[in-house]
């Protein structure tokens, strides 16, 4: 079942330009559904390395690593894997490094899977108290001003950030369930 | 209670010798003793010795030798720190960064925190782990003259490279380089950038 978000509401496309107008050189990821549409744009450019991931921790990492050689990167990734970048996020404050993060959320708005649920709900507490900058897109019209907003903040403002993508873009997934 | 490894490698002697006439070289050190052994060889603005952030300094280097493609980069970390990103191997192994190098300094123990062993005290094979990931360039270094190639090796740029150095479970006196994580990341994207760095 494809979950991957149809590109008729343009989102996903114009996602991958407005991480070329902010010359994004790395792009981390950690598969989702939400992301296919980025994720595939990503590997098709030659100008960016995509980098595909074991665990999201590893991308907050890299971003670091990029940072210090003076490139700007972005991590993808579903909301599970926030919770697995907790402990590493201390590096994005204690060094100043801009690490814009884009999640695609589960666990958020009509999902079906429990598992999903106590991570997608506890998701933006948990990136705010490690002292990440959130904002949400809940319509599709949202994502990209919100996801530009973040990545200037993150550049800008030297800090990490990020946008959440919520279920109710996305769709949430059922399953063979409706 | 004298803590036994099967190393007998002396560290700071090893990482003296990995940094000597270092040109452009890169470095990141994991947190603990890898980042006092870099600061006792001398500190560099083109050192990032790591506070914090357990089981990243792999990935840290990754995105940095991405960064910076003409330039060699080195991490040096424990074992407990690599143990705990062992999954950054097979992410470098795939991204395939020939100018990136890893050195494990392995004395089978966890050394801030009391000396509890680690894994590869108990078998665990690090260079076998890295092999079985993909890293085209893989050795364990045993012996005093093995290190000076791996210095060489370092600085050719056709990795990625992976060392595991077997080294003595001596515990030696801390030499602490600045707690201020902004200013070690600052002074390395000068040092790379020039003042720029600070304007973008």
């Amino acid at each position: 079942m494809d979950m991957a978000p149809a590109d008729t509401d343009g989102w996903p496309g114009a996602l991958f330009d407005l991480l070329k107008a902010h010359d994004i050189r790395q792009v981390a990821f950690v598969p989702d559904a939400g992301h296919s549409h980025l994720i595939r744009r990503c590997i098709a450019d030659p100008a960016i390395k995509a980098i595909s991931l074991t665990t999201e921790e590893e991308g907050i990492g890299l971003m670091l690593g990029a940072w210090l050689g003076g490139e700007r990167s972005v991590l993808l990734m579903q909301s599970s894997g926030v919770g697995n970048c907790i402990n590493m996020l201390s590096l994005g404050i204690l060094h100043r490094t801009p690490m814009p993060m884009i999640v695609t959320m589960r666990g958020d708005f009509g999902e079906f899977n429990p598992a999903q649920v106590p991570m997608g709900n506890a998701t933006q507490t948990v990136l705010e108290a490690m002292g990440t900058l959130v904002r949400r897109a809940d319509h599709a019209s949202d994502v990209v001003p919100t996801v530009d907003a973040t990545l200037r903040m993150a550049f800008n403002t030297f800090r990490p950030t990020a946008t959440l993508i919520g279920q109710r873009v996305l769709g949430a997934k059922t399953f063979g369930k409706d | 209670m004298a803590m036994k490894s099967s190393g007998t490698l002396r560290r700071r002697e090893v990482v003296s010798t990995l940094l000597s006439d270092r040109g452009e070289l890169l470095v990141i050190a994991g947190l603990g003793a890898p980042a006092w052994d870099i600061t006792a060889i001398g500190d560099h603005p083109r050192n990032l010795p790591l506070w914090g952030g357990m089981g990243s300094a792999a990935s840290i280097g990754l995105g940095l030798a991405l960064a910076q493609p003409s330039k060699p980069v080195l991490v040096i970390t424990g074992d407990g720190e690599m143990l705990m990103g062992i999954g950054s191997l097979a992410t470098i192994a795939v991204a395939k960064p020939a100018n990136l190098s890893i050195v494990v300094l392995d004395n089978e123990h966890y050394g801030e925190t009391g000396m509890q062993q680690t894994h590869t005290g108990f078998g665990v094979d690090l260079a076998a782990m890295a092999r079985g990931a993909g890293i085209p360039r893989v050795s364990t270094v045993r012996t005093e003259n093995e290190v000076a190639p791996l210095r060489a090796a370092i600085h050719e740029g056709s990795g990625p490279l992976f060392a595991q150095v077997k080294i003595d479970a001596e515990s030696l006196k801390l030499v602490l380089p600045p707690r201020e994580g902004a200013l070690l990341q600052a002074r390395m994207r000068e040092s790379l950038l020039g003042a720029e760095a600070h304007l973008v």
